[in-house]
């Protein structure tokens, strides 16, 4: 298990975590380059089933990342994200899938190097739990429940 | 069929240095779909420009991605250039490779890997792009500018003189801000108060220019050309309009015991107060809190003497809707003050002052008419220290910055004491002399040389009382870290800069970023230093962080021109990035069932309802409609929607559908 990279996705919004992660670039601190990043205008914009959707193509790993409390560029769409996240949550994780696999962070403008920091971390915690393959054979069960219950 | 083009840059070395750029255009090119795949040195450069507006006429491209630094950066360069190479702006897209890639990882093969994924995504999405057209909003030709220092009457002055409407708002009594507190300025040494005074009637008396003293910003909603602001007016208990500003009232208020603000506490005020002689505007407020009347009920004693029976005692807070075009924040700083400091004994002992306070006292109109007299006792003193960087570049305290002007007013402060207490001796302990700027380092050569300031390089441990004096304990770097002990009759810290209270809530309201200092952020650390992130609001002064006057006033100039450059505008144009509800044929009309759960999400009421009728004028059918005037394009609407019947432009589901798609899977 020690070669293996894992695959992460991370959904962050324009204005604070994308930012953030632009002064990690600008400030040179290095980390994991598992990492990519696709940008949204809020987290508010982040619909769940993306979630669900980079699972069943592989990913091993996600981190959603917006702005802090208060700090939302429209005023209240990280509150959105943290309210469907906490309703999210709990579907997930009874559906059985790992919810250790998912980083739910806020990472501002200016936090270049914590952005470094909560992917860094969450690289070496993905790395231990290994591969996601239990997500496939949870589809592929339910799938064959379901043929077999006609 | 899509046709696209894909530009990776080098950036100089900043790409090439650790991604194999060919590498990346060599594999982006063998995908399908893709017409043309490049490498250039500067993308961004004109004949770089001139690359990509070529290639979508010759390969007849039908999008572009430009595979360089981060779309925060440039994204607006390149979509203009492919608008003039006659492709619509909105099908360019750019692969961040700079600030997410190469200058994050190491030189290796999976840094290149990254890479190769960051296009490949970019590729996916520009694919599903679609030709937007801008939208066109009116602009409300009316600015705004908060706080009323001297970035703020600078800015003001100057939006005002290009003809347009300003509305500017103060928090306290009266405009002038620091700067009105302050004895002379560096490095000329004229005094403030002349050159800031006359700035201020101007700005009272300005035909384009609104002042409103006392008052807060309570609300902001809108967006550029279009702010809706709601300003708390806090109720000064007077009648502005019978008030004379005789004074009387001031002068009979039987509660004289307020530390004056103004003064830093050096003197004291009355309850009824104008802040100091110079106030524009200069009439008096009741401080409530500290009103006789306000607290027991009883006293009433300005209202009597008022001659003109201006006093209002029921006067309650106004909360003024204003329709604004253009903010300028320029709320300014505020220094560290006393319990900071416990080693410097600043607050335990009475003769531990700060650089404001030293102002003061050296100030013709402050509270000891410019003698230089300490507060404990009144003496003059005989040795003075100052001690420079208290607190600033001093990680252990929090604040790792240059506080910028305490090296300046440092050696002027040393300066003023020694022209007034000419048998005095100043010596001032410093980490650096930081004096860049047009006449600064003559200046503290000046106080050096010719005014014999005793500079000292090195830092003080401590400062304690022994028989009434104060020992100020440092070390005098330059003589082998040896040991220094001044015994001074006053001691004045050049205390930190630091953002002015209430700076993050305003951020808040303002949506604007800010950093952990609590300063606002510009939207380009180089190139957009008067922007924010947030469109149609600027920043001038020492809000975003500790700046000199001539700093401050340069920015303010350039914040104005700003505003001005949007006022000369008729209607401006948005970009299209919101988000729509689909329509289909009839009797469905929308696949939205009208549940409106994305009203009560909108921070923009942007959502309205659109009603479909039949012939009969029946209404069939309620859905959801947006209004594209209003819509930011946050997309919280988009991800909530039930019925899957709303997305948003440039992010529509499948786009990032296919990013995901995309970058998981091999190609």
């Amino acid at each position: 298990m020690s070669d293996f990279e894992p695959k992460i996705v991370a959904f962050v919004c324009n204005w604070c975590t994308y930012a953030g992660a632009d002064l990690t670039g600008t400030s040179r601190i290095k980390y994991a380059s598992n990492v990519k990043i696709i940008r949204f205008p809020c987290t508010g914009r982040i619909d769940f089933m993306l979630l669900l959707k980079a699972f069943s193509n592989g990913a091993d790993g996600i981190i959603v990342s917006g702005c802090h409390p208060n700090d939302c560029h429209y005023t209240s769409g990280n509150f959105h994200a943290k309210r469907r996240w906490i309703m999210f949550k709990e579907l997930m994780d009874f559906m059985g899938i790992d919810m250790s696999r998912i980083t739910f962070s806020w990472v501002s403008a200016a936090e270049g190097a914590r952005w470094a920091e909560v992917v860094n971390t969450t690289v070496t915690r993905i790395r231990e739990l290994g591969p996601y393959v239990s997500y496939k054979e949870l589809v592929n069960k339910s799938v064959e429940e379901e043929v077999k219950n006609g | 069929m899509a046709r696209i083009g894909v530009f990776v840059c080098h950036c100089g070395e900043n790409i090439s240095a650790t991604v194999d750029c060919g590498k990346v255009a060599e594999t982006i090119g063998n995908l399908k779909h893709v017409a043309y795949s490049t490498e250039y040195k500067y993308m961004c450069s004109d004949p770089g420009q001139t690359l990509i507006k070529d290639a979508i006429k010759e390969h007849n491209l039908t999008g572009v991605v430009v595979s360089a630094c981060s779309p925060r950066m440039h994204e607006p360069t390149f979509r203009k250039a492919c608008a003039e190479g006659g492709l619509n702006p909105f099908l360019c897209e750019m692969a961040n490779l700079r600030e997410h890639c190469s200058w994050v990882h190491e030189k290796n093969e999976l840094t290149t890997e990254k890479a190769i994924d960051i296009v490949r995504t970019q590729v996916e999405k520009v694919k599903l792009n679609s030709a937007l057209q801008p939208i066109k909003v009116p602009v409300t030709k009316t600015a705004m500018v908060i706080g009323g220092g001297i970035a703020g009457i600078q800015s003001a002055l100057d939006i005002a003189n290009t003809g347009h409407k300003v509305i500017m708002i103060e928090r306290s009594p009266s405009i002038g801000g620091h700067m009105s507190q302050l004895s002379e300025t560096f490095p000329t040494l004229d005094c403030s108060q002349c050159i800031l005074t006359p700035r201020m009637v101007e700005v009272a008396q300005h035909p384009n220019i609104t002042l409103y003293t006392y008052a807060e910003v309570e609300s902001v909603e809108g967006f550029i050309g279009n702010f809706k602001v709601k300003v708390r007016k806090k109720a000064k208990s007077l009648d502005e309009k019978a008030c004379t500003g005789c004074g009387l009232c001031t002068t009979k208020c039987p509660q004289k015991k307020i530390p004056n603000e103004f003064e830093q506490g050096m003197g004291m005020r009355p309850a009824i107060y104008v802040p100091f002689p110079q106030a524009v505007p200069n009439r008096p407020v009741i401080d409530r809190e500290n009103c006789t009347y306000y607290i027991k009920g009883k006293c009433k004693i300005c209202e009597i003497v008022c001659p003109t029976k201006a006093i209002r005692f029921d006067q309650p807070d106004e909360i003024l809707e204003l329709e604004i075009g253009a903010i300028v924040v320029a709320t300014g700083f505020d220094i560290k003050h006393a319990d900071f400091f416990p080693e410097y004994g600043h607050g335990r002992y009475k003769d531990i002052i700060d650089g404001l306070q030293f102002e003061r006292l050296a100030s013709a109109s402050g509270p000891t008419a410019g003698v230089i007299k300490r507060p404990s006792d009144g003496e003059i003193p005989k040795n003075i220290v100052f001690i420079a960087c208290a607190g600033s570049r001093d990680p252990a305290k929090g604040i790792a910055y240059c506080s910028k002007i305490c090296c300046m007013y440092t050696a002027k402060h040393a300066m003023l004491y020694k022209h007034k207490v000419h048998e005095g001796k100043a010596h001032v302990f410093y980490m650096d002399i930081r004096s860049g700027g047009k006449n600064y380092d003559e200046f503290v050569r000046r106080a050096i040389e010719e005014d014999h300031v005793n500079y000292i390089r090195g830092r003080v441990s401590t400062v304690f009382e022994r028989d009434g004096k104060l020992i100020v304990k440092g070390v005098d770097t330059l003589l082998g870290a040896q040991q220094v002990e001044i015994v001074a009759d006053m001691v004045v810290l050049a205390t930190a800069g630091v953002a002015s209270s209430g700076a993050e809530d305003l951020a808040q309201k303002l949506h604007v970023s800010y950093d952990s200092h609590k300063f606002f952020a510009e939207a380009h650390p180089k190139l957009k230093p008067v922007e924010t992130n947030t469109a149609g609001i600027f920043l001038a002064g020492a809000c975003q962080n500790p700046k000199d006057i001539p700093d401050a006033v340069s920015q303010a100039s350039g914040a104005a021109v700003k505003v001005a450059a949007l006022f000369s505008q008729s209607e401006l144009t948005r970009e299209p990035l919101v988000a729509i509800v689909n329509r289909t044929s009839p009797p469905t009309y929308s696949t939205c069932v009208g549940c409106f759960m994305c009203q009560s999400v909108c921070p923009y009421q942007a959502i309205e309802r659109e009603e479909f009728k039949a012939r009969d004028g029946k209404v069939v059918k309620t859905v959801a409609k947006i209004n594209e005037g209003l819509c930011q394009g946050c997309g919280t609407c988009v991800a909530l929607c039930r019925s899957k019947s709303i997305d948003l432009l440039g992010y529509s589901n499948t786009q990032v559908y296919a990013e995901v798609v995309a970058l998981l899977n091999e190609y």
